[in-house]
């Protein structure tokens, strides 16, 4: 390529205490091109871009704007550069106009007069195939609109090199349709545009180059047109490594948790979760992959009724009211039917297979016997639906729903409060009297201090005070605590050591072992595989795939993380487009 | 070479949020505050009073709070009343339900008390009559806590101007009241003949008491009842709240009718063992003195005795230094020593990082 | 005079007491302080032009020049307050509600302490200037003479405010400190310059609202005990009005009438008017107020609500 160089990063490191988050990384962006930034999560392409713009300062290495070493310490140095980039969460004051927050700390020393304003953003709004009105107020804007603005602020700045972190992440696929054809534009003006994306048909679409990051390193610069999704996809997981997480096979599988269709949309009326359908299945692990913000969140939340849904069902099949069978609700064929599905139990507890001890079919007469006697039951579960119920209702609908959330401290525990008052954010209703017992959450504290290895002075520590490993255990402790029929936990070892996170991992396995219907939502592909029974896929709100545990590969699961059905036949139409 | 570029950037002081500081430091630091607030509170008095010295100053001080007898009941029954308040907006704050309306709920607490024994007043037998005084008044009360409650839970509405105009609807409450009741008097309600608490020993040691039980009361409450616990989740994290089930526009209206009838309570006490009437200036203030001393005690009861008393105790020794002069230097000292106070919290809840210092980072600034 | 047109005229005047310190705590409150000082700021700019009449009494002076020292000086105690209140809230990151309390328990103890001695001998010490303030109607004897230079200085100063506010580039940036600091941070704006000398200022013209009600609404030595309460009218007004300078120009006259109806509809109306309306009517301002915050709180209107991040302290590493 023989376009000039606009931005250049050599040997960049930053490290985060002792987590590297980029080590000597190289990048070269020229003038005129659209480079997409492509990883994992984690991988350190925010933290990266972060330093263009003047978030961080790198710990070493250097950065060249057009061929000259600058420094870059505030995002005024960035700006000053010709370096501009979109957060991801938007910097915008809601009440202001748009073009009020696109000139916002702008002094250039020129008389300010917001119609001169206004007038320019549509100057630039028009050149590049913006639809923006600079008087619409911020918080009547949709999130496009918004993304929309927070562009706008950098080009009217007079940036020439723009970094958008996960553009698409907010908006639907015509949105982003749309973005791509404003990008493109951008790049006619002669701007170089970096794109951090995890969406492969996205820089198949849009880029002309990518840079691949993998744990920090910089692995590779191909351009797009000489690659394939399946190549990049390999540099962007990387091999695969052996953890040896203990998995023993699934015992008395059942369905114990059922979601259909389930959507629902956030409060700027995005949606979020589309049309969600699976089954948490008692004894069994169910994984939850996707890059982050794909949903993963809202859907735990809302099976455990933190959130309005638009639509679907969630029934849950409480393991509690096994009837004995009889001939006068049931034929015998149907009885024996049951029987094959393993619906069918003697009173002791052992399961009605239609044959005796010794593999021998047992007679009619014998089966019509027993039946009659009332020893047969039917392992019925209570059908109870959770839709539109409150957590507390969920409780009192006697559902032992465990539900870990992501944000720790900011959801599942009360950072200020010590480890007897966490124990009792669950339980402190019980008992009749006004009073909190706090005797029996005391021993539970001590308990699972004990039994995790929870490293605390003692169990009137406020648990904002322990590390990340010992804030989870306790956090995870207590929901286990519960004897759940159902476990949800959202991230639980992220931040945490190798050894905290085995333990967690043991604890999941555990309460699988014990018949409970495990979720895990993970961002590490590697334990996902290899403790998960089965993996259920989710891409921008919809389940792209549940795939078996055991016998899917790393890339098939990449491979449905970064597209849906839809998007696929959308790079086609995107690559008509190019084409054409 | 890559220290040099680190340190480059760092600011020369950066401030930091503390993790968490012992105790006893917490309360040198304080100490400290307090030490130095008195200090400029002496070299002021020096300034600008006449006869006055640093030692006669300290002297006097202390003469004023618990010199004589008298003053030491003095004392004991303005704290008690200080107390009695500060205990009432304790359980909103610890929502963090910002109730600045102590005044008024104080206020149409004691309306509502001496309307009774107005209205009453004779006509039944005094325990009846008090009884009905007290729950007048803790209506009341609960009333006016509750009105901007349900209005925040509802709508979300900003409680702190809220309640903060409510104290001047209660005013002009009992000034209304007043021009119905003694129009020919210039509106000045003399002591009514009804309605007086039994005096132990004097009347200000049955005030003392109950504020006593009020604080016991208050701290089991908060901490050992199941209300209690509601509130703390609510007011550390509304998200935890909703994770496990509480219905927080619940908790906050049921904890502001709590927090308005204890202001009931005081405004009852005030008539009934120590006014016997009322004026638009009865709770005099005390009902926002009382916000600052549920905050010095970090919104803990038994602690609170303790702030209630510090307050009242620089209050009336003030009082005594100034006394020849006017009756205003009190607040002056008062509001000097709040001054210092507030300012101190900002050194134990925040740390000071200097650049030198900074390459030593502990922490890395991205949480893992 | 007519005893109505009497009545209107009166409230003005006394409506721009309010008026100043409506138009300090509105620039407060927009770069998110809710300052509760306001009334003891109010007392301390009514003491400290006092003080500064009284210095330079005698000293033969031009008039025009008194009335502008006791301007600057009621102006700069407001400074001295503000500073106090900024130190303690915004590099401190102080409890604002307790702050602005004590602010106001100090505000008012100083100002007793001074203003009372001075009082004692009839005032005479500052209420000599009574006329200069009073100008151009100091010869007046209806309501036209509270109408003085200050109440043009009043007005005057709430429009500009709001042309600040609303229409440069310095109004736009303060705003988005009220608004979201994080983000006006972000753009390179000082946040911590915005918030100081906003509020310092604010607190100045605040504190012009004391000095004008002692020397030129009420005009009398007595006068310094009425100021808190009407300081904490001054932060019902803010409410009342929006937080919007200019409307509070007209919001200032309507609980100017409301407050002195009272005394004046009965002889206007000829009419025996119960004594306790008198209280019910100086009871209203609040009332009308919360039934305001009620309204705006119920529709919701993004443009009437309280700045954003009243009463929280920023903290950049909290980003």
């Amino acid at each position: 390529m023989n376009k000039p160089i606009a931005l250049e990063a050599r040997g960049v490191s930053k490290y985060f205490g002792k987590v590297a988050a980029n080590v000597n990384v190289d990048l070269t962006v020229y003038r005129g091109e659209i480079l997409a930034i492509l990883g994992e999560n984690g991988c350190g392409k925010t933290t990266l871009m972060n330093m263009f713009a003047g978030i961080y300062y790198p710990d070493s290495g250097s950065v060249l704007v057009d061929g000259k070493e600058v420094v870059i310490r505030s995002p005024k140095d960035a700006f000053s550069h010709g370096i501009g980039m979109i957060h991801q969460h938007f910097k915008l004051v809601d009440l202001f106009t748009a073009a009020e927050n696109i000139v916002l700390g702008i002094k250039d020393g020129k008389k300010y007069n917001i119609k001169e304003v206004n007038r320019r953003v549509a100057e630039i709004a028009d050149k590049y195939g913006f639809h923006v009105d600079p008087k619409k107020k911020i918080y009547e804007m949709s999130v496009s609109e918004k993304q929309t603005v927070e562009i706008l602020k950098v080009l009217y700045r007079g940036a020439d090199i723009l970094i958008l972190d996960e553009p698409s992440a907010v908006l639907t696929p015509q949105e982003t349709g749309k973005l791509f054809d404003v990008l493109r534009r951008m790049r006619e003006d002669g701007k170089s545009i970096l794109i951090i994306t995890h969406k492969l048909h996205e820089v198949m679409a849009i880029s002309d180059r990518v840079a691949v990051l993998r744990k920090g390193e910089h692995i590779a610069t191909v351009e797009t047109a000489q690659t394939s999704p399946a190549e990049l996809t390999e540099m962007m997981v990387g091999k695969k490594v052996e953890l040896n997480i203990d998995r023993p096979e699934p015992e008395n599988v059942r369905d114990r948790l059922v979601v259909e269709g389930l959507s629902m949309t956030d409060a700027d009326g995005v949606k979020i979760l589309d049309n969600i359908t699976f089954t948490a299945k008692a004894g069994e692990i169910l994984g939850i992959a996707g890059i982050a913000g794909s949903g993963q969140r809202e859907l735990l939340e809302s099976i455990a009724g933190l959130h309005h849904l638009q639509n679907g069902k969630i029934t849950y099949y409480n393991p509690k009211k096994d009837k004995p069978i009889t001939f006068y609700h049931k034929s015998f064929e149907r009885v024996m039917e049951l029987a094959h599905e393993g619906m069918l139990r003697y009173t002791d507890g052992r399961p009605f297979t239609g044959k005796d001890e010794n593999g021998k079919s047992l007679s009619k007469k014998a089966i019509t016997a027993q039946v009659n006697a009332g020893e047969i039951l039917f392992v019925q579960d209570e059908v109870i639906n959770l839709r539109e119920k409150t957590p507390l209702q969920i409780r009192e609908l006697g559902v032992r729903l465990s539900f870990v959330p992501e944000d720790r401290l900011g959801m599942g525990l009360v950072g200020n409060m010590d480890l007897v008052d966490n124990m009792m954010l669950r339980s402190y209703r019980r008992g009749h009297t006004v009073f909190v017992d706090r005797k029996k959450p005391g021993t539970l504290a001590q308990e699972i201090v004990h039994d995790l290895e929870v490293v605390t002075p003692n169990t009137h520590t406020p648990v904002r005070r322990l590390s990340g490993g010992n804030v989870q255990k306790v956090l995870v402790g207590r929901e286990i605590a519960a004897a759940p029929t159902v476990l949800m936990a959202a991230y639980p070892v992220r931040g945490l050591d190798i050894n905290s996170s085995y333990t967690i991992y043991n604890l999941l396995t555990e309460q699988k072992k014990n018949g409970t219907a495990v979720v895990f939502v993970g961002e590490d592909l590697d334990v996902l595989l290899e403790l998960c029974d089965r993996i259920l896929v989710l891409c921008g709100g919809r389940v792209t795939g549940v795939m078996d545990g055991r016998s899917v590969t790393k890339e098939e699961i990449g491979l449905l993380m970064t597209k849906t059905e839809d998007e696929i036949s959308e790079i086609k139409e995107g690559n008509e487009r190019e084409n054409a | 070479m890559k220290m040099h570029e680190k340190q480059k950037r760092e600011p020369l002081l950066r401030v930091t949020k503390r993790d968490s500081m012992p105790i006893w430091k917490s309360m040198l630091i304080r100490v400290i505050a307090v030490l130095a607030a008195i200090l400029v509170c002496a070299v002021l008095s020096v300034l600008v009073l006449d006869n006055v010295d640093f030692i006669k100053f300290i002297k006097t001080l202390f003469s004023g709070a618990v010199g004589t007898p008298r003053n030491i009941w003095k004392l004991g029954k303005n704290t008690a009343v200080l107390l009695c308040i500060a205990l009432a907006v304790t359980p909103a704050f610890r929502m963090k339900f910002w109730n600045i309306g102590a005044e008024g709920q104080t206020l149409i607490g004691a309306l509502a008390a001496v309307a009774v024994a107005y209205y009453l007043g004779g006509k039944l037998p005094n325990p009846v009559l008090l009884v009905l005084m007290l729950i007048a008044a803790v209506l009341a009360g609960a009333v006016w806590g509750g009105i901007p409650a349900i209005f925040k839970a509802k709508w979300n509405t900003n409680e702190t101007l809220f309640t903060l105009m409510m104290n001047y609807v209660a005013t002009g409450l009992v000034a209304f009241c007043l021009t119905k009741w003694c129009p020919s008097n210039g509106s000045v309600l003399g002591a009514l003949p009804h309605g007086h608490l039994p005096i132990i020993l004097n009347e200000y040691l049955l005030l003392i008491l109950v504020t006593l039980v009020m604080t016991a009361i208050v701290h089991v409450y908060l901490y050992y009842t199941k209300h209690g616990y509601e509130i703390s989740v609510v007011g550390e994290s509304e998200n935890t709240a909703r994770y496990i089930g509480i219905n927080v526009g619940k908790v906050v209206i049921r904890t502001m009718i709590v927090s308005g009838a204890i202001c009931g309570l005081a405004g009852f006490l005030i008539v009934g063992a120590l006014d016997h009437s009322i004026t638009t200036t009865s709770v005099g203030g005390m009902g926002f003195t009382a916000i600052m001393a549920s905050w010095l005690a970090k919104f803990n009861p038994l602690i609170m005795i303790g702030s209630s008393l510090f307050i009242t105790f620089i209050q009336q020794g003030a009082a005594e230094i100034g006394s020849a002069v006017d009756p205003a230097f009190p607040n002056i000292i008062v509001g000097i020593v709040l001054f210092f106070i507030i300012g101190c919290e900002f050194f134990i809840g925040y740390k000071l990082k200097f650049r030198e210092k900074a390459g030593k980072s502990e922490k890395g600034g991205k949480a893992q | 005079m007519n005893p109505f047109l009497d009545f209107v005229i009166t409230a003005i005047p006394l409506g721009i007491t309010f008026l100043f310190g409506c138009v300090g705590e509105i620039l407060t409150e927009k770069v998110g302080h809710l300052n509760l000082g306001i009334p003891g700021i109010m007392c301390v700019g009514g003491t400290c032009g006092c003080v500064a009449l009284k210095l330079v009494k005698g000293s033969g002076l031009p008039w025009p020049l008194i009335v502008v020292i006791a301007i600057l000086a009621a102006f700069a105690g407001g400074m001295m307050m503000g500073l106090i209140y900024s130190f303690l809230t915004v590099t401190l990151k102080a409890n604002q509600n307790v702050t602005g309390l004590a602010m106001t328990t100090f505000g008012v103890g100083v100002t007793k302490f001074i203003m009372a001695p001075m009082a004692a001998g009839g005032g005479m010490s500052y209420l000599y200037a009574l006329k200069y303030f009073r100008y151009p109607f100091q010869g007046r004897t209806d309501a036209l003479m509270y109408c003085g230079l200050m109440v043009f200085l009043g007005i005057g100063i709430a429009l500009v405010a709001q042309f600040v506010l609303s229409k440069t580039r310095m109004g736009l940036h303060l705003r988005a400190v009220g608004e979201n600091p994080a983000t006006a941070d972000a753009v390179g704006i000082n946040v911590t310059g915005y918030k100081y000398v906003t509020t310092l200022i604010g607190s100045g013209i605040a504190a012009l609202g004391g000095l004008f009600y002692i020397m030129n609404y009420a005009g009398s030595y007595e006068a310094y005990k009425s100021i808190e309460a009407l300081g904490w009218l001054s932060v019902a007004l803010v409410i009342f009005t929006l937080w919007k300078p200019a409307l509070s120009v007209v919001g200032s006259f309507v609980f100017g009438l409301l407050y002195i109806a009272g005394s004046r509809i009965p002889t206007l109306l000829g009419i025996q008017l119960d004594m306790s309306a008198t209280p019910l009517l100086q009871m209203l301002p609040y009332l009308v107020t919360v039934i305001v915050l009620i309204i705006t709180s119920v529709r919701k209107k993004r443009e009437n609500q309280p700045p954003a991040s009243l009463g929280l302290p920023y903290f950049r590493e909290e980003r």
